[in-house]
């Protein structure tokens, strides 16, 4: 009797938490605040004042390369060793780690794609206080003061960030325990615990005199709910402060659900770095998300810097904007991580567009992706089987609207274990690949990390024969709760096990796969179901180092591995394309991510433009959001806004909740189907542009979407602006994110600019608010006076069946009747474009009333049947006659038509080869 | 260039049926029926008439129409189409976009003309399958059609039987209604006598019992009178009644002097004849002394009372109660009325038990023959009332049942109607789905689990012109998060009446494919059904 009825009354318990996890948002008692977690809250606890470290200026070394020097601990007298280094390119490095750790502590590895490159480091001066160096230029100069400890970078007599000038400097050094008795005691008899603590604690407390270092609750293991977390090595925390004068904006320090500016944490929790799946994550708040990349972005009208703080354990980031000393506006921040070492990157810029070169140095630049992937992808949970996938496919056939991948959701493999397919539903997957191939069409599968755990299931037998899965504390292999069930996960940190899984990827290893079946990693923060805060834990172990000195960097390395495997099965000849929710510093250079599972809500819609704007000045470029959002239900109106504004965003993917009902773009009546066609097809005619954008981000290093302040870094009212922004320089996009919209007001930047309305060439001046009113179909995009963009206007079933098509350009006049822009073709596809330098790539000129296209890369070369059909010239006036010249010295006349209205002059098929030399005489 | 495409003129060679060839000229992608609007070396006006251009722009690879009807054969236009003539199969428009986009379209492969896609004539062969189908489609849907006239025939009979049958009730509800009446007044004035004489017997049962008892109190008073006499002076008094602290009025636990004296009537001590009055006064609370004496004593009796509280308690209807509570958490709606009939049976003895203890020695004699006789006449006359009461209650239900599918919406024919309380299954691999017409459809596991329901029969939800193509079940068991569960159920045209397919396009909605003759629309003769498709 009793039995049954706690069991009834758990059962309603149960149905009870199931139903306030949904109808509340994210459940935030899952994950911790700062002060939950123990090295935080003893960080955080330290207050601004008197640094406790001397630099020792007697051990100073300086070699050709860098500077070291010990600093000291004055309270417990241990050393730590500075090391100071110019590198090339206007950057300086600082690692601080200890002089003699008892063990070796954790340094990221293969996120800097080389080992920076150094520059000569010269003493300036030097006395018994302070060691001046110089930085190269007239007046850069390092200053390095012995006692208190700090460091500050000047340019001439303006200080332009100072290091530990608040003196937040901490650094835990590793120890042995010094109670180990009490320890055994405590494994021995459980219960005996609590009193036993607390006669520690009493202990302690009376020796607390005597002793320099008291152990502080937390240091030794901490508990979060149920879970515990052994904590052999003890305290390792570090922390370091950075002020900067003069700036009152931040940016950065993805992945948070929260606007393009950072806010002050004072108060509140500082922003979190620790992969997380956050189960329906709330907006505007600090909360760690799927991804980290730990590098902050400081601007002022003068001069924009960088902090990359390269770490991969649990970080927290307290950023306090205030008056600083003599009214000048100060930005402090103030870093702390769970174990590692310092190890700072300072970008010093000075240039939005010098910090991003200077960051791609170090963790490289986004991959080009392969053309097909910036188009349109349609994705649900779940395409439930072939006959699904190919009415879906037929669908969009059948409505005329374009798309060039199709993914499928963990449903379709044979019980969550992955490279396999459920044979029921999908008992021909080579068939469904080839149906998808004959359209010029490609497919995803999902692949997570998470393995299940099933002697009959090769991928599990091999990497635990093999010996490749993260061990438990105890050294068995580590188990968790995933989709499968019982789960392992490979220790991706192991070169070894990488290698491994990228030959999984061969079309003879991963049965069913084709050339055009591509990938998807989600889960890899990496996500366990029953572990603590919903992931691994902290002292599981990879080789010889814990998954708390490695967690931020598992994603990266999944997606590393998977990328590896695409390019490795078509013989180092294919781009691949990859997209993973976890990532880290240097996760460009694999593929796309997406913004995890964000939900059917006007505000996530918004959220998604500062979401990938944040990214994208941290490297990573092709970022999505979910078009539609993923849990819940989008009313019609919604869904078409998330067109609109994904087909302006670099990554434009559909996806929705398996609970959720159908949304291909075709079930919501006539005229929103429409609506949802348009958008798409705008995408696809400006698909060019947007290769272009990811050409040079891939050379580069500059955002794909771009913050305004990027572009106009002196127009302070671009700051924080994070509802529109910039697809590379030339276009400006403000999506309509509110319900019932009937207006929107968007920001022109720039004084003496000129803006063209991409839709009815309206053309507005910069340097003011625009109001604009919008209906259903309106999506608000600019054309910048000075740009020529190349779009092809004949949108076909997918970006593959329109390689060879023609041209049209459009080439919108600044205020003094110039304009200029670039082409580039390649084979969309492969890597000829480096190995064999098969590419064309032209500029595109405007200038004393003639139009011409001159060869920017002359040794390289691609035969394209593309040509230019139009020529559309906005701002125009109307010429007497046109001709064309062509390099074989051929002339003729070019038929045009002018609309006085618009003042857009249209140039009739002039019918040149996109990849020549000509040149658009107007007289 | 691959833009420099001259006015192509496609000549084409189309087979008539006859064998006859004809040759006719026209721009590329034009259909037959707007050849005269493209003539050649005339100025072309668009379709929409917005503008006029030469002829050597037609088809010159560059959009000039804004309707896109200079370009029928190019894809210059984002709005053109391009017209396959597919001869030997269906002629057809695609949108100009997929025209040299290196996918194979037209059957008569003329929408690849400069991609350099290999394409193959399939026109032949596909005109050959879909004539194929079309025969086997036409056989199925004559064949059908037949049946349907079956149908519908029968459940035109069906439907005048249940008329007919209605109506045959509606005449033996009359005659039942009368027979209650008269039964009902046989039974009443049965009953009459029937009450008299039971509460006459009643009333003399009681009077008899009234005696036993008093004189069971006599006996008890002397007993006890015998026994508070404690010194057997023939008095009891205050102090020999005061032992007895259960007759203590204000309950405080001690029974004082005045209290005692107070139940003695304010006498000191009282004989025998005044003790009638005083123990009127606490015969109720009175306990034996023989009962209270044994040395272990002042609990004895509530040990006893709380021993036949305990086993009240624990063997019979209390957990009866309780398990009767668990099946309706645990079976909800479903076994109801299983569990109802089990209550009954388990609770009535339990209820009896104390009173039971009574009548043992106070059960009422039967009936003297007399009164049983009347009581006998009664129960028969209510039998029959009850016979006859519950006659007409099937009658209606009957009625009711026939009017309600009488009602129901089984088509303009009522060719649906042989549906009507039938089930038809299909297994797949993991469920045995049931789709039962107008009623509901369901879902049960073949390994094991209990089945879920995917609708009730909602209503004919067919487009406009074909209503009675789609059936809706709706309202089937929630999902989590989600609605509940619906079903759509597709009817196509067969022989047999047999579910098709399931699937779940959308979360929890079902979508069912189910063939029945039902739906078979009167054929189109053969050579109609082949030819009406073809331009030709």
């Amino acid at each position: 009797m009793a039995s049954f009825i706690e069991r009834m009354y758990l059962y309603r318990v149960l149905v009870l938490s199931v139903f306030l996890s949904i109808t509340q948002a994210v459940d935030r008692s899952n994950f911790k605040t700062c002060d939950q977690s123990a090295f935080c809250s003893r960080q955080r606890a330290m207050k601004p004042g008197q640094t406790s470290y001397t630099a020792l200026l007697e051990t100073l070394e300086l070699s050709d390369s860098h500077l070291t020097v010990q600093l000291l601990n004055n309270n417990n007298k241990v050393l730590l060793l500075l090391e100071l280094y110019r590198l090339q390119g206007n950057m300086t490095r600082v690692k601080i780690n200890e002089l003699k750790p008892i063990k070796p502590r954790y340094e990221v590895p293969d996120v800097l794609i080389t080992d920076p490159p150094t520059e000569l480091m010269s003493v300036v001066a030097q006395d018994e206080h302070r060691v001046v160096l110089s930085l190269g230029g007239e007046d850069w100069r390092l200053i390095l003061s012995a006692q208190p400890f700090r460091l500050d970078i000047m340019e001439g007599p303006q200080v332009l960030l100072s290091l530990n000038s608040r003196g937040l400097l901490a650094f835990e050094q590793l120890r042995i325990r010094k109670d180990t008795k009490s320890q055994t005691d405590t494994e021995e008899a459980g219960e005996k615990e609590d009193t036993e603590k607390h006669d520690k604690e009493k202990v302690s407390e009376g020796e607390e005199e005597a002793e320099e270092e008291v152990d502080q609750p937390g240091m030794w293991e901490e508990t979060f709910k149920t879970h515990a977390d052994t904590k052999p090595n003890g305290p390792s925390s570090i922390s370091l402060d950075f002020s900067l004068p003069g700036v009152e904006h931040v940016y950065g320090i993805p992945e948070h659900a929260d606007g393009l500016r950072l806010k002050n944490t004072d108060g509140g929790d500082p922003y979190r770095l620790y992969n997380l799946d956050v189960f329906q994550y709330e907006l505007f708040n600090p909360m760690a998300l799927y991804g980290a990349v730990p590098v902050l972005l400081s601007h002022n009208t003068h001069r924009t810097m960088g902090l990359f703080w390269l770490n991969a354990a649990e970080t927290w980031v307290d950023v306090s904007s205030g008056q600083g000393s003599s009214e000048v506006p100060q930005t402090d921040v103030r870093w702390i991580s769970e174990s590692g070492i310092i190890d700072v990157f300072i970008m010093l810029g000075p240039r939005p567009n010098d910090v991003f070169t200077q960051y791609s140095s170090l963790t490289g630049t986004q991959a080009f992706p392969p053309l097909s992937s910036l188009a349109y992808h349609q994705c649900r949970w779940n395409y439930n089987d072939q006959e699904d996938v190919s009415a879906v496919d037929q669908g969009f056939d059948e409505h005329d609207i374009p798309y060039d991948f199709i993914w499928l959701d963990i449903e379709h493999t044979d019980g969550k274990r992955y490279f396999t397919w459920d044979n029921n539903k999908f008992p021909q997957p080579k068939d469904m690949l080839q149906g998808l191939l004959d359209k010029r069409r490609k497919m995803v599968t999902i692949v997570d990390p998470h393995i299940k755990v099933d002697s009959s299931y090769k991928i599990h037998t091999e990497i635990r024969s093999r010996g490749y899965y993260i061990k438990n504390k105890d050294g068995g292999d580590y188990e968790g709760w995933c989709w499968p069930g019982n789960a392992g996960y490979p220790d991706f940190t192991n070169p070894e096990m990488r290698k491994w899984w990228a030959s999984m990827f061969a079309y003879d290893q991963y049965e069913g796969s084709m050339e055009n079946l591509y990938t998807w990693n989600d889960m890899n923060e990496p996500s366990v179901f029953n572990g603590p805060e919903v992931t691994m834990h902290k002292d599981a172990l990879h080789g010889p180092w814990e998954h708390r000195d490695i967690h931020n960097l598992y994603g990266f390395y999944v997606q590393m591995a998977t990328a590896e495997g695409q390019i490795q099965r078509s013989g180092g000849l294919e781009r691949p394309f990859v997209l993973t929710r976890a990532f880290f510093a240097g996760s460009q250079r694999y593929g796309a991510v997406w913004t995890g599972d964000n939900a059917a809500e006007w505000g996530h819609l918004k959220m998604s433009i500062p979401m990938c704007l944040s990214l994208g000045l941290v490297g990573i470029s092709f970022c999505g959001a979910d078009v539609g959002g993923f849990f819940k239900t989008p009313s019609a109106e919604l869904l078409v806004r998330w067109y609109q504004a994904g087909a302006y965003q670099p990554f434009f993917r559909a996806h929705a909740h398996l609970d959720t009902p159908r949304r291909e773009p075709w079930l919501f009546g006539p005229d929103n189907t429409a609506l949802i066609r348009e958008a798409v097809r705008q995408r696809y005619t400006l698909l060019p542009y947007w290769y272009l954008q990811f050409y040079h981000a891939q050379r580069t290093g500059q955002p794909v979407m771009r913050p305004l302040w990027v572009e106009y870094p002196e127009d302070i009212a671009t700051f924080s602006i994070d509802n529109e922004f910039l697809i590379g320089r030339d276009l400006l996009v403000h999506p309509v994110t509110d319900e019932r919209s009937s207006g929107v007001t968007a920001y022109l930047p720039g004084t003496g600019e000129v803006w063209y309305d991409v839709h009815t060439f309206q053309r507005h001046d910069g340097a003011q608010n625009l109001s604009i009113p919008v209906t259903m179909s309106s999506i608000p995009v600019f054309q910048r006076g000075g740009s020529i963009i190349c779009r092809k206007n004949r949108v076909r079933r997918s970006s593959s069946c329109m390689e060879n098509d023609p041209y049209t350009l459009y080439v919108a006049l600044d205020s003094q009747g110039k304009a200029e822009g670039e082409i580039y073709i390649d084979d969309g596809h492969t890597f000829k474009h480096k190995t064999d330098k098969q590419f064309i790539h032209r500029r595109l000129s405007f200038t004393a009333n003639s139009l011409s296209s001159s060869d920017l890369s002359p040794d390289s070369q691609f035969p394209t049947a593309s040509w230019v059909e139009q020529v559309n010239i906005l701002g125009a006036q109307k010429p007497d006659a046109v001709t064309l010249t062509t390099t074989d010295g051929g002339e003729s006349s070019v038929e045009f038509a002018f609309d006085p209205d618009t003042a857009v002059l249209t140039l009739r098929k002039p019918g040149v080869n996109a990849g020549v030399n000509w040149t658009l005489h107007l007289r | 260039m691959s833009c420099a495409l001259l006015l192509l003129l496609t000549s084409l060679a189309l087979a008539m049926g006859t064998g006859t060839a004809v040759e006719i000229q026209r721009p590329r992608g034009v259909p037959q029926s707007k050849r005269q609007f493209y003539e050649e070396n005339k100025p072309f006006t668009c379709l929409d008439g917005s503008s006029t251009i030469p002829f050597d722009r037609v088809n010159d690879d560059y959009c000039d129409c804004k309707d896109g009807s200079d370009e029928p054969g190019t894809a210059a236009c984002p709005n053109g189409s391009f017209h396959c003539t597919n001869a030997g199969f269906r002629p057809a428009f695609i949108p100009s976009s997929r025209i040299n986009d290196g996918i194979c379209d037209c059957c008569d492969t003329t929408d690849e003309y400069n991609s350099g896609a290999t394409c193959q004539n399939t026109c032949r062969e596909m005109g050959r399958k879909e004539r194929e189908s079309l025969q086997i489609m036409a056989e199925i849907t004559k064949e059908g059609f037949l049946l349907k006239q079956q149908l519908i025939h029968e459940a035109k009979r069906g439907q005048e039987d249940k008329r007919g049958k209605l109506t045959e009730l509606k005449g033996s509800k009359k005659g039942l209604e009368g027979k209650v009446e008269a039964l009902r007044t046989v039974k009443e004035t049965a009953e009459d006598p029937e009450k008299e004489a039971k509460e006459r017997h009643l009333k003399s049962w009681e009077e008899q019992k009234e005696l036993i008892r008093m004189e069971k109190d006599k006996t008890r008073m002397a007993e006890a009178f015998l026994e508070l006499d404690d010194d057997a002076d023939g008095y009891v008094s205050v102090a020999e009644l005061q032992s007895h602290l259960e007759l203590d009025p204000d309950s405080d636990g001690s029974l004082t002097e005045t209290e005692t004296q107070g139940l003695l009537g304010g006498e000191g001590k009282v004989d025998t004849s005044t003790f009638e009055t005083v123990w009127s006064g606490i015969k109720d609370k009175y306990l034996s002394e023989g009962l209270l004496d044994p040395p272990a004593p002042v609990e004895t009796p509530q040990e006893e009372e709380s021993r036949d509280f305990v086993s009240d308690h624990d063997s019979d209807h209390y957990p009866e109660d309780y398990a009767g509570e668990e099946e309706d958490v645990e079976d909800d709606d479903e076994e109801d009325d299983d569990h109802d009939e089990e209550e009954e049976e388990k609770v009535p003895p339990t209820v009896q038990t104390p009173e039971k203890r009574e009548d043992d020695e106070l059960s009422m004699p039967p009936y003297d023959t007399e009164t049983q006789s009347l009581i006998d006449a009664a129960q028969k006359a209510r039998d029959d009332f009850d016979e006859a009461e519950r006659a007409l209650r099937e009658v209606d239900d009957q009625m009711k049942n026939l009017e309600k599918e009488i009602g129901f919406d089984f088509g303009p024919s009522a060719e649906f109607a042989y549906l009507y309380s039938q089930c038809y299954e299909l297994s797949t691999s993991e469920y045995i789905y049931r789709l039962c017409p107008f009623n509901r459809v369901s879902q049960k596991p073949k390994f094991g689990g209990s089945e879920t329901n995917l609708g009730l029969w909602g209503q004919w939800a067919g487009p406009e012109e074909n209503l009675y193509s789609v059936m809706k079940y709706d309202h089937g068991q929630g999902c989590w998060q989600g609605p509940n569960r619906s079903t759509t159920v597709k009817l196509t045209c067969g022989k047999e009446t047999v579910v098709t397919s399931t699937s779940e396009p959308s979360r929890c909605e079902y979508l069912m494919e189910f063939t029945t003759p039902a739906v078979c629309q009167e054929p189109a003769s053969l050579d109609e059904v082949l030819h009406g498709h073809t331009e030709l």
